[in-house]
C-alpha cells in the first residue's frame, strides 16, 4: 500500500530523491503529468474530469526529518546533527541508514554497567552521541561515508494492534499518501498536487511551489501530533487516534482562513466523515508559507493524527487515513 | 591579481566603514575597484551594489549567475546621550557585549568623533562585578564631550563603528582586522571579477555586495528577487581553528574554502564546486550544513520559483570582534575558485538544475 | 478625532478576525479616497489615485488576543495567545468573544509567579457546564480585551491603542487631504501584524508601492525605572531609525525629519530595542521598498490600558499630512 512503500523511502530533508521517484512511478503508470523544480518539488496539474472555478493547490512535504553527518572521528565514528526538529532524547539505542548507499548504522551509548547512577538521570545531549558503521578508523569510514551524508530512521512500516501503523516519517508520508491516493482517482475536480522539500527545515519547498502555481486557495494534508497518551493531560492531547482528521483553526504560521475552516467542517458533515479539531495553536505547515505567496492565497491545513511524530517510530490508524481522503475528496468537489 | 594587490583590497575594504543600513563608504571602495571589470554598476532600492559583466553566449538563450557576498559589518547605534555626556547605544547586528569594554570607537555624528567604551578601573571594581560578563545596557560610549556639547554633535540613530585598522601578521600570511565578515567575501568577488575579465565566459555575471546581511538577510532577499539569476553562489566566511573548539565547528586557515552541503545548497552547483576545484587543484573543505549557518544563500534559494544556490566560506578566526583573522591563500583561491566556476557554465548545465 | 478613536479602539478585532474593524474603517474612509477593495488576508485598501511612486500607509486593524484550545466538562475553556501576549497581564482581566460571550481569565494552583504559563490559565464564562459552554462557544474561537476607552484628559487610555491609534490617524489623514495629489497614495488598514507582519507581506505585493510607511505604536521611556530609551509622552510622534524588522531608509528618514523641522512638527527619534511593525515585511517585498514609520509613543503597550498623549497624535496627523503632499523622487535614486 502506499504509506507503506513511501514511508520506508529515505527522503531526509535535502535529499527526497527516492520519494519522489516512487511517486513519479505511480503517476506515469497512471498516465499523469507532470514538472520537477530547482528545490526538487514535485508538481502535478490535474486536469480532472470537468473545469473548476477556482485554482487549488493540495500541498505535501515528502521530506522527514533526520540526521546529517558532519564529521568522522580518527576512531571511525560519525559525528552529527540534526536536520528539522528532533527530540535528541529518541536518538539514543536506534538503527539508521547511512549515505547513497544506505548503509546500516547504529547510535550507541555507554553501556548502563559502565555509568555511574548520576549519569543516568541526564538525558544524553547531542555531542555525546555518534553513529558507529562498524569502522576501525576514519581512514575505512570514509570509504562508505563522506562529510554531509543524511542518515534516515532504520523502520519497517508494520500493521500492528487493531488497524494501526507502527513505521517512520509518517510526517508527512501519510499526506504524501493521502494527495496521491486523490491525484490517481479518476474522477476528480481539477487541482494542482505539490509534493514540496524541505518542509522540516523551513516549509521551503511550500513557498517556492506556491510562487509557481498561484494557487487562489491551498490546503496542506499532514500528519499532525497525537497525544492521547497517559503522560499528557486530556486538553493538552491537540489530537485523538480514531477521531478522524484533524481540522486546524491556527498554528505559529498561519490562522487558517474562515472560509477554508467553514467549508472543511461543511464538507465533513455533509459527507459524514467523522472528524476533530487540532486542538492546539502551535507548530507550522506548508500553508503557512503557502498563504503569504504573491497576494496572499486563502490556506488551512487537514492532518492525520500521529502518534510520536518526529521520532523513529510513530503510530496512525489506518481508518482516519481513509477519512482524510474522504475529507479531502468532498471538500475538493465542493470548492473546485 | 598579485598577492600584494589583494593584501592591499582587503586591508582597504576592511578599513571602510559600512554598518548595516548605512553601507554608502564600503560601497564607494567596492564600487572603485569593480567599475575596472563591469560594463554597468548600479546600487537597488535598499542600497545594494551591483555589478554586471556580460558574457557570451551566441546562438544561445543567455542566462545569469550572480555572486553575492555582504558589504555590511556589525556596529552600534546611539540610543539615548546621558547626563554625564557618554552615549548609550544598541547592537546592530550581533555582538557579544563581552568585547565591548575598553574598545576604541568612531561615533558617526556630524563629523567622525572618536570614542571608547567605558570600562571601569579595575581597583573600582567589586568582587561580584568582576565576575559577571557586562550587558550591552549597561555599557555606554565616552566621547570626551559634556552633555550640552554632545547633544550639538550627536543625535539618537547615529552609528558608531569599531576603529580598528587592519593587521598584516608577521607570521604566515594572515591579516586581522574588522569586518572581514564579510568583506573578505566581497575583496574575494573582486578577485574573480578581476580573472574573469580577461577570459570568456558564457554566464552573464552579476556580482553583488549585498546589504543589511546582518541584520537578517535583507539586502539579499530583495535583490535576488530583482536580478532573478539563473543561479547563486554567496561568498561569506565561517569559522576558523580555535583554541577550545575542534572539526566540525571550525575550518583550517590556509585549507582552502570550505563548500557547504546541505538541503540549502543544490547538489549539481556542490558537484561542480569539487569538480572545478579539483581540476585546478585548489585546496578546499567541505561543511557540512543541515540547516542554515545564517548566510545569503538562505534566502536567495527560496526567492521568486527558487534560485538554485552554493555557499563558499572564507575561514575566519573571532568571527564577529575587532581581530577577525584570515590566511589570504583562502581568499585567493576562494576569487579564482568563483572565477573558474563562472567560466565553466554553459545552458545545458543550467536547465538541468530542475532535473531531479 | 476623540470619538473616531473611541469607536475604533473597543471594536472586537482579534488577528485573523478583523471584519467587525474593517467594515467600521470602511464606512468612514470611503468618501475620503476614490476607492476601496480587500484582498484574502483581510487587509483593507483604501487608494487615491495619482501619479508614481505610490506611497503605502500602513496602519494594523488587528490586536492581540486568545484563541480557545479546549472546553472541558465544567466548563472551563483552555487558551493560546493570538500575538504577543504575557500570560501574567491577563490573570483577572475581562475578555469578549466574537458573539459577545465574556468571561474572566484565572490560573491553577502555583506556588510562584514564574510557574504561571499557558498550560496553567483558563477562562470561565460562568457555563453551568462544558455542554452549556459548548452552546455558546466552539474550539477556535477568540476573544479580545474587554475595557471601555478613557479620556484621562489630554491622554487617552484603552485596549487596541496598538494599532487602532494609527488606524484612526489614517483616517483623519484621509480626510484632511486636498483634492489634488503630487502622486497616489494607498491607506492600508493591515490584517494578522501581531502575528508576524503577514497582512503587509501580501499587501506590498499586490501594491508595489514606491514607498512604505508604518504608522504603528512604539514603547517609551519614561515610566518609573523604565528600560532605557529616549522616546516619551508629549514630546510629539516619533520618526523611526531602528526596530528589530528593519533599518529605516536613511533618504526617508531624512525627509521626514526635514519635513517635520519645516513645519514646526515636534518629534522625536526612535530606535527601538524589540519589536517590528509592518514597515518591515513592506521593506523587503519584491525587489524592495524604501520605508520608514511614523510611530505614535505609548505607555503600557500590549496591556488593556495602552496610553497615548492627545497631542502626539494630533501631531501625527499633521506630520504625515504633510509627507503625502512632498514630491517624492523615484526610489530608484535613493542612492544618489
Amino acid at each position: 500500500m502506499l504509506l507503506e512503500k513511501l514511508s520506508n523511502l529515505p527522503g531526509v530533508s535535502g535529499s527526497e530523491k527516492a520519494v519522489r521517484e516512487a511517486i513519479v512511478e505511480q503517476l506515469r503508470e497512471h498516465g499523469l503529468e507532470w514538472q520537477t523544480d530547482t528545490m526538487g518539488n514535485l508538481l502535478v496539474r490535474k486536469k480532472g474530469r470537468r473545469s473548476g472555478s477556482r485554482r487549488i493547490m493540495l500541498a505535501a512535504h515528502i521530506d522527514e526529518v533526520g540526521l546529517m553527518v558532519t564529521s568522522i572521528e580518527k576512531s571511525g565514528h560519525l559525528k552529527f546533527r540534526p536536520v528539522g526538529g528532533i527530540d535528541s532524547r529518541v536518538l539514543v539505542s536506534k538503527r539508521v541508514h547511512v549515505g547513497e548507499e544506505q548503509i546500516p548504522g547504529v547510535i550507541g551509548s555507554k553501556a548502563i554497567h559502565l555509568q555511574k547512577p548520576e549519569e543516568r538521570q541526564k538525558p544524553f545531549e547531542l555531542d555525546q552521541l555518534y553513529i558507529d558503521i562498524g569502522a576501525k578508523n576514519k581512514e575505512e569510514a570514509e570509504k562508505y561515508v563522506q562529510v554531509g551524508a543524511y542518515a534516515s530512521f532504520d523502520a519497517v512500516c508494520t500493521p500492528f494492534g487493531d488497524g494501526c501503523l507502527r513505521g517512520k516519517a509518517f510526517d508527512d508520508r501519510a499526506g504524501c499518501a493521502a494527495l496521491l491516493e486523490l491525484l490517481l482517482e479518476k474522477d476528480t475536480p481539477p487541482f494542482d498536487a505539490a509534493f514540496t522539500v524541505q518542509e522540516e527545515v523551513g516549509l521551503r519547498g511550500a513557498r517556492v511551489a506556491a510562487y509557481t502555481l498561484q494557487p487562489q486557495y491551498a490546503l496542506a494534508v499532514e500528519a499532525t501530533a497525537a497525544a492521547d497518551t497517559p503522560d499528557t493531560k486530556k486538553e493538552r492531547s491537540s489530537t485523538v487516534l480514531s477521531g478522524g482528521p484533524a481540522i486546524s483553526f491556527m498554528d505559529r504560521t498561519l490562522i487558517v482562513h474562515r472560509e477554508i475552516f467553514e467549508s472543511l467542517v461543511n464538507a465533513a458533515e455533509k459527507a459524514g466523515v467523522p472528524f476533530q479539531f487540532r486542538r492546539f495553536a502551535g507548530g507550522g505547515t506548508d500553508a503557512g508559507a503557502i498563504a503569504l505567496s504573491r497576494e496572499g492565497v486563502k490556506a488551512g491545513v487537514v492532518a492525520v493524527p500521529c502518534r510520536y511524530i518526529h521520532s523513529p517510530c510513530s503510530v496512525l490508524k489506518e481508518s482516519d487515513l481513509r477519512h482524510t481522503v474522504s475529507l479531502l475528496r468532498a471538500w475538493l468537489e465542493a470548492t473546485a | 591579481m598579485k598577492e600584494e594587490e589583494v593584501k592591499e583590497l582587503v586591508m582597504e575594504l576592511s578599513s571602510a566603514v559600512g554598518i548595516s543600513g548605512k553601507e554608502d563608504s564600503a560601497v564607494a571602495v567596492a564600487s572603485r575597484h569593480l567599475e575596472r571589470y563591469a560594463t554597468r554598476l548600479w546600487r537597488d532600492r535598499l542600497g545594494s551594489l551591483i555589478a554586471f559583466k556580460e558574457g557570451e553566449n551566441p546562438g544561445e538563450e543567455p542566462f545569469s549567475l550572480a555572486l553575492v557576498a555582504h558589504i555590511d559589518e556589525i556596529g552600534a547605534m546611539v540610543t539615548r546621550i546621558e547626563e554625564e555626556g557618554m552615549l548609550r547605544f544598541t547592537a546592530v547586528g550581533g555582538i557579544d557585549p563581552r568585547i565591548l569594554p575598553g574598545q576604541p570607537v568612531v561615533v558617526h555624528g556630524r563629523s567622525p568623533l572618536k570614542g571608547v567604551v567605558g570600562a571601569k578601573a579595575p581597583h573600582l571594581l567589586s568582587e561580584q562585578e568582576r565576575r559577571e560578563a557586562p550587558k550591552l545596557e549597561d555599557l555606554y560610549i565616552d566621547i570626551g564631550l559634556s552633555r550640552e556639547q554632545a547633544e550639538k554633535q550627536v543625535r539618537i540613530g547615529d552609528l558608531v563603528s569599531f576603529d580598528a585598522p587592519p593587521l598584516a601578521m608577521a607570521a604566515g600570511k594572515s591579516i586581522a582586522g574588522k569586518s572581514l565578515d564579510d568583506r573578505a567575501g566581497v575583496a574575494a568577488l573582486i578577485i574573480a571579477a578581476a580573472e574573469l575579465a580577461a577570459a570568456r565566459h558564457r554566464a552573464n555575471v552579476y556580482f553583488v555586495a549585498s546589504v543589511q546581511e546582518e541584520v537578517g538577510l535583507r539586502g539579499a532577499t530583495t535583490a535576488a528577487y530583482g536580478l532573478a539569476p539563473a543561479l547563486a553562489v554567496a561568498v561569506d566566511v565561517t569559522h576558523g581553528e580555535t583554541p577550545g573548539l575542534s572539526p566540525p565547528d571550525v575550518f583550517e586557515l590556509g585549507g582552502g574554502p570550505a563548500i557547504a552541503i546541505g538541503p540549502n545548497y543544490h547538489p549539481a552547483l556542490v558537484r561542480r564546486l569539487m569538480e572545478v576545484a579539483a581540476d585546478e587543484r585548489f585546496a578546499v573543505q567541505r561543511e557540512a550544513d543541515p540547516g542554515s549557518p545564517g548566510t545569503d544563500a538562505w534566502v536567495i534559494q527560496v526567492t521568486r520559483e527558487g534560485i538554485p544556490c552554493a555557499l563558499l566560506s572564507i575561514p575566519l578566526r573571532y568571527m564577529h570582534t575587532t581581530v577577525e583573522m584570515l590566511h589570504l591563500d583562502d581568499l585567493i583561491n576562494t576569487g579564482r575558485l568563483l572565477a573558474s566556476f563562472a567560466r565553466s557554465l554553459d545552458r545545458p548545465f543550467v536547465e538541468g538544475l530542475a532535473c531531479f | 478625532m476623540k470619538e473616531l478613536i473611541k469607536e475604533l479602539v473597543e471594536v472586537y478585532g482579534p488577528s485573523g478576525e478583523e471584519a467587525a474593524v474593517r467594515a467600521l474603517i470602511e464606512e468612514k474612509i470611503k468618501e475620503s479616497v476614490d476607492r476601496t477593495f480587500t484582498d484574502s488576508l483581510g487587509n483593507l485598501f483604501a487608494l487615491r489615485e495619482g501619479a508614481p511612486p505610490l506611497l503605502m500607509f500602513s496602519a494594523h486593524m488587528d490586536e492581540i488576543g486568545v484563541i480557545v484550545t479546549h472546553i472541558d466538562d465544567k466548563g472551563f475553556l483552555r487558551i493560546a495567545p493570538v500575538g504577543g501576549v504575557a500570560p501574567h497581564l491577563l490573570v483577572g482581566q475581562r475578555l469578549r468573544f466574537k458573539n459577545g460571550v465574556l468571561g474572566t481569565v484565572h490560573h491553577e494552583k502555583i506556588k510562584e509567579l514564574k510557574e504561571l504559563d499557558w498550560s496553567k490559565l483558563y477562562v470561565d464564562i460562568g457555563a453551568a457546564d462544558g455542554d452549556a459552554a459548548k452552546k455558546r462557544l466552539r474550539i477556535g474561537d477568540m476573544a479580545c480585551l474587554h475595557q471601555p476607552f478613557v479620556d484621562l484628559g489630554g491622554r487617552y487610555m484603552a485596549k487596541a491603542m496598538d494599532d487602532r491609534i494609527g488606524c484612526a490617524i489614517l483616517v483623519e489623514v484621509a480626510r484632511r487631504l486636498p483634492p489634488s495629489l503630487p502622486q497616489g497614495v494607498c491607506f492600508v488598514f493591515s490584517a494578522q501584524e501581531e502575528v508576524g507582519l503577514r497582512g503587509a507581506t501580501t499587501a506590498a505585493y499586490r501594491l508595489d508601492p514606491g514607498y512604505g510607511f508604518a504608522v504603528d505604536v512604539t514603547m517609551v521611556g519614561d515610566t518609573p525605572e523604565a528600560p532605557l530609551m529616549a522616546v516619551s509622552l508629549g514630546r510629539g510622534p516619533a520618526i523611526k531609525v531602528k526596530d528589530r524588522s528593519l533599518l529605516c531608509h536613511p533618504r526617508v528618514r531624512e525627509l521626514m525629519v526635514e519635513t517635520a523641522e519645516k513645519h514646526g512638527i515636534p518629534y522625536q527619534l526612535e530606535v527601538l530595542e524589540r519589536g517590528g511593525t509592518d514597515a518591515g515585511a513592506i521593506h523587503l517585498s519584491r525587489e524592495g521598498v524604501p520605508s520608514g514609520a511614523v510611530s505614535i509613543p505609548c505607555r503600557y503597550v500590549h496591556t488593556p490600558s495602552e496610553m497615548v498623549d492627545a497631542g502626539d497624535v494630533e501631531h501625527a496627523v499633521e506630520l504625515i499630512e504633510k509627507l503625502i503632499l512632498l514630491s517624492w523622487p523615484s526610489p530608484d535614486e535613493g542612492w544618489t
